[in-house]
């Protein structure tokens, strides 16, 4: 597996610019001979076939959703990042770019997310054209908030609900194509396997959710935005629908994976209730701006926390990390609360929890101004644990969210596969090894509506494509696997449900591949995983058919993608022996348990190639070279 | 607690379609609405049977996918929640249950509780945008907005697209829906360039589709999981008024280009 990363010469604030002057263009008359595919209809997804589509080019774009608009960007809340300094508190292009690489324990590649930084204020530019209603000041101009991670205040938002209305606009902007005849959609539509011809991804097998039918789709170049896979284990706070099955598919097609084992923890979420329980509800970071953190310090404590006097309270992450304080990174946040919790100090069932108080807040700026910063925050907050959260501290735990690996990508996001393009979460590039907050949806149009409209562009006019329709034989090839696949879910016609089986698989994650592991935890975790996929080969129960809207026969696919992509993340866990960002691995920590990088044998990319079911994926590496940044371990104190 | 639970089970568009009674014993007044579904569904699926088909996403009010009607009601008793954020506290013992689709003929039904609103997306596409081109854009703060518009144009925004307020009017009418898009884009000083072409479009894919007409019921508002105002539609009939007016003012002008109300 050869890894280019194409990184542009010269220096690197003109890498970008260089790039778009001498990357090839396709002239206007010839973009409509061309057609694209666009999979997944979130930020990343959208807003590049709406981009792709104004250009001249026809594309498809294709959802498991009834609609495009129910991508789960929608869920995202607090904000998006950019570099506009509108606070005039010293932010710029590089300092967005270096607490970015820091925030993700340098372990992502300078020369992206630099171009990520310096494209985020066009961002802004273009969502507020397209009308998106961002909080203003009573002058007319746009409001700010912090994040954690930064010093700064950059983060621009429309009240809880940014992804939505970020979304939104770039769903209007694609349907305005639809309505033109540019793209064409196909809603409640899986992709279930890339096609390759001539070693070039030339389309994609996909089954229609409501008649069950499987067919093929033929195209000049793919796009996956597929977001990503924190749903492996189980209970996250991702959709019930998220899932991997593009993205693995993809890589069982040669598409290498690239740090699967970086995931990210958030540490504001509600606590599990019960068994029963089928997803895990996000509280935004942003609350974190206002709301203090905290445990008592008397352990196994159960007074009612205002019982709780204020020289009893430890608010541990302002006495840790005093500069950073509440407003800490998610990986320090989230593993500050664990340890907390393991030692006994945690609040509400089980101890697993720690308070988010607002009191101090509601005192300072009146619970008028809370309420308009965070009031459908609250009221989602009361509707869960029946708690109003005005009058008695959340209770916060973290909880599996976002997976800043995926399938490697190089500097103009095609994958290992020509052809194949990768965008938003479901590529490995910019976040390293801990995303910031408010950064998701800034990558995922940064992707869509400026970086992607010109790589694609550049593939095509510099890309000899012989023309290839649906009838060649790897289409058919492709098509017949899937159909086998499906129907030897169907006919395993054993015990346990799909869900059983999701459910167990995303206990041994959480225990052994969660947010501390070990050499020994993550090699018991390789054992159990293997042992229960065969099991659910073996013993799973998909009721129904396959020519029908079959939810069982949906999950059962996924989950069974997920079975191989868990193996895949321990095997990365185990091999990366080093401690960074959301990858905690105990045998490297410093004395006071932060974590231990290892920048002399670690400070790469790991990509793993598929090798076929029976032999062990190979391991390669990108060296990630630091020209603008120094290597510094990461400190919030 | 126990629940009796009546639901609405049908094949597909063209079978009758008819209500099954469950009864369900362990359920926890900590589960959400749906997650007392998966429980029912993990036991179907063990009796052998075909659990119940729904939409659902997110599981956190936002995505818009969730679409039942509980007791009569579009999304259950709760004001501004969707199915997902309902929780079964609001229930007590012995409680008896109907749970049916969207019942509207814009949204034919697709299987049990699934219906198909695609027609929202065919209103969108027609004219639910500001047609600005990726990279035209000017700089942000060079359009201030004042804030209360703003906060209005996100009061309307806010929609998630679930269609709830269709489902529960007598009409089946999708006003609401329209005119809190209408509003969003035409409040804001972005939207004014296309404001009446925008309604115009909007309004005439709407009737082209099977939804009904307003007759102020306001159902529409009482089911909205957003608590979007009525207020919405009455700002989206002066804009259309206008936008008749503007059609004839345009067309019997000279300037060509706007002669026509089209994209």
């Amino acid at each position: 597996m050869k890894l280019d990363a194409k990184i542009p010469a010269g220096p690197l604030e003109q890498k970008w610019t260089r790039y778009k002057n001498s990357c090839k263009l396709v002239s206007p008359a010839n973009k409509r001979k061309y057609s694209i595919i666009v999979v997944g209809t979130g930020l990343a997804g959208a807003s590049a076939a709406a981009s792709l589509a104004e250009l001249g080019y026809n594309v498809k774009a294709f959802c498991y959703q009834d609609s495009p608009r129910r991508a789960h960007s929608i869920a995202a809340q607090g904000g998006i990042n950019a570099a506009k300094n509108y606070q005039n508190d010293g932010d710029s292009v590089f300092r967005l770019f270096y607490e970015t690489i820091k925030g993700g324990d340098f372990r992502s590649r300078e020369a992206n997310v630099y171009r990520l930084a310096e494209v985020s204020a066009n961002i802004i530019d273009q969502c507020v054209a397209q009308g998106v209603p961002f909080a203003r000041e009573y002058s007319g101009y746009l409001a700010n908030r912090s994040f954690g991670g930064a010093l700064v205040s950059r983060t621009f938002y429309a009240r809880g609900q940014t992804g939505q209305q970020l979304l939104l606009g770039a769903y209007s902007a694609m349907m305005r194509q639809v309505g033109l005849g540019q793209v064409k959609l196909y809603p409640r539509t899986e992709m279930l396997d890339l096609v390759v011809v001539d070693g070039k991804a030339r389309g994609i097998v996909v089954r229609d959710l409501v008649s069950g039918e499987i067919s093929v789709h033929a195209a000049d170049a793919v796009i996956l935005a597929t977001g990503g896979y924190a749903n492996v284990f189980y209970l996250s706070t991702n959709a019930k629908g998220c899932n991997a099955t593009a993205i693995w598919r993809a890589y069982k097609r040669g598409a290498g994976f690239a740090n699967p084992c970086f995931m990210q923890i958030h540490p504001t979420c509600i606590p599990q209730s019960g068994d029963y329980q089928s997803k895990l509800v996000l509280m935004s970071e942003s609350l974190r701006n206002d709301g203090r953190v905290w445990v008592p310090k008397k352990k196994g404590d159960t007074r009612r926390p205002a019982d709780i006097p204020e020289d009893e309270r430890d608010y541990y992450l302002e006495r840790m990390y005093p500069s950073y304080g509440n407003l800490a990174p998610r990986d320090i946040a989230s593993r500050a609360a664990k340890r907390m919790c393991d030692e006994g100090y945690g609040v509400g069932p089980g101890g697993r929890g720690v308070y988010l108080d607002f009191a101090d807040a509601i005192k300072r700026l009146g619970k008028h101004v809370i309420e308009e910063r965070y009031g459908n925050l609250f009221e989602m907050y009361e509707r869960i644990t029946g708690e109003n959260a005005y009058e008695t501290p959340m209770r916060i735990y973290p909880a599996p969210h976002y997976t800043m690996g995926g399938l490697w990508v190089d500097y103009e996001l095609m994958s290992t596969i020509p052809g194949l393009f990768v965008a938003g979460e479901a590529n490995f590039s910019d976040h390293g090894a801990n995303r910031l907050g408010a950064s998701a949806l800034m990558q995922g149009l940064a992707d869509g509506y400026f970086i992607l409209p010109y790589t694609v562009g550049n593939y095509l006019a510099n890309t000899k494509l012989e023309k290839v329709d649906t009838s060649h034989q790897a289409f058919r090839d492709a098509q017949a696997e899937v159909q086998a696949r499906v129907a030897k879910l169907l006919a395993v016609n054993g015990r346990r449900t799909v869900d059983e089986f999701h459910r167990a698989l995303g206990k041994i994650m959480w225990d052994l591949v969660g947010m501390s592991r070990t050499e020994a935890g993550l090699k018991e975790a390789l054992v159990k995983i293997r042992a229960l996929r065969e099991e659910f080969w073996q013993d799973v129960r998909v009721p129904g058919e396959a020519a029908d809207l079959n939810q069982e026969l949906e999950k059962a696919g996924r989950v069974a993608d997920f079975f191989e992509l868990a193996e895949l993340i321990a095997l990365d866990a185990v091999e990366r022996r080093e401690s960074c960002g959301g990858h905690f691995r105990e045998e490297f920590q410093t004395p006071d348990g932060e974590a231990q990088r290892d920048d002399a044998n670690f400070a790469h990319v790991a990509v793993w190639e598929y090798q076929g079911d029976e032999k062990p994926p190979v391991r390669h590496t990108e060296p990630l070279v630091f020209e603008a940044v120094e290597l510094a371990q990461r400190s919030y104190k | 607690m126990r629940l009796t639970l009546h639901i609405w089970r049908q094949k597909g568009p063209n079978d009758q379609g008819r209500f099954v009674k469950y009864e369900l014993v362990d359920v926890n007044e900590h589960m959400s609405f749906l997650e007392m579904l998966d429980v029912l569904n993990q036991k179907l699926i063990a009796r052998g049977e075909e659990p119940v088909a729904f939409d659902h996403d997110c599981r956190e009010g936002i995505c818009g996918a969730c679409s039942m009607v509980i007791n009569g009601m579009a999304h259950g008793p709760e004001r501004a929640t969707t199915t997902c954020q309902l929780h079964m506290r609001h229930f007590k013992d012995g409680d008896v249950i109907y749970i049916e689709p969207w019942r509207a003929k814009a949204f034919p039904i697709v299987k049990d509780l699934v219906v198909d609103r695609s027609a929202f997306d065919r209103i969108i596409a027609a004219g639910g945008f500001i047609s600005v081109r990726t990279g035209s854009a000017p700089e942000a703060n060079s359009i201030p907005v004042p804030k209360e518009v703003a906060e209005l144009a996100m009061d309307a925004a806010e929609c998630i697209g679930c269609g709830a307020c269709v489902a529960a009017c007598p009409n089946g009418a999708a006003m609401l829906f329209v005119a809190a898009k209408v509003s969003h884009l035409n409040l804001l000083p972005q939207g004014q360039p296309e404001r009446y072409r925008r309604v115009k479009a909007m309004v005439e894919a709407m009737e082209k589709e099977q939804f009904g007409a307003c007759s102020n019921h306001r159902e529409c508002e009482a089911a909205c999981p957003k608590g979007i105002s009525i207020s919405f539609i009455a700002r989206m009939n002066r804009d259309y008024r206008k936008a008749l007016w503007k059609t004839k003012e345009f067309e019997g002008g000279k300037a060509e280009g706007i002669s026509k109300f089209r994209g």
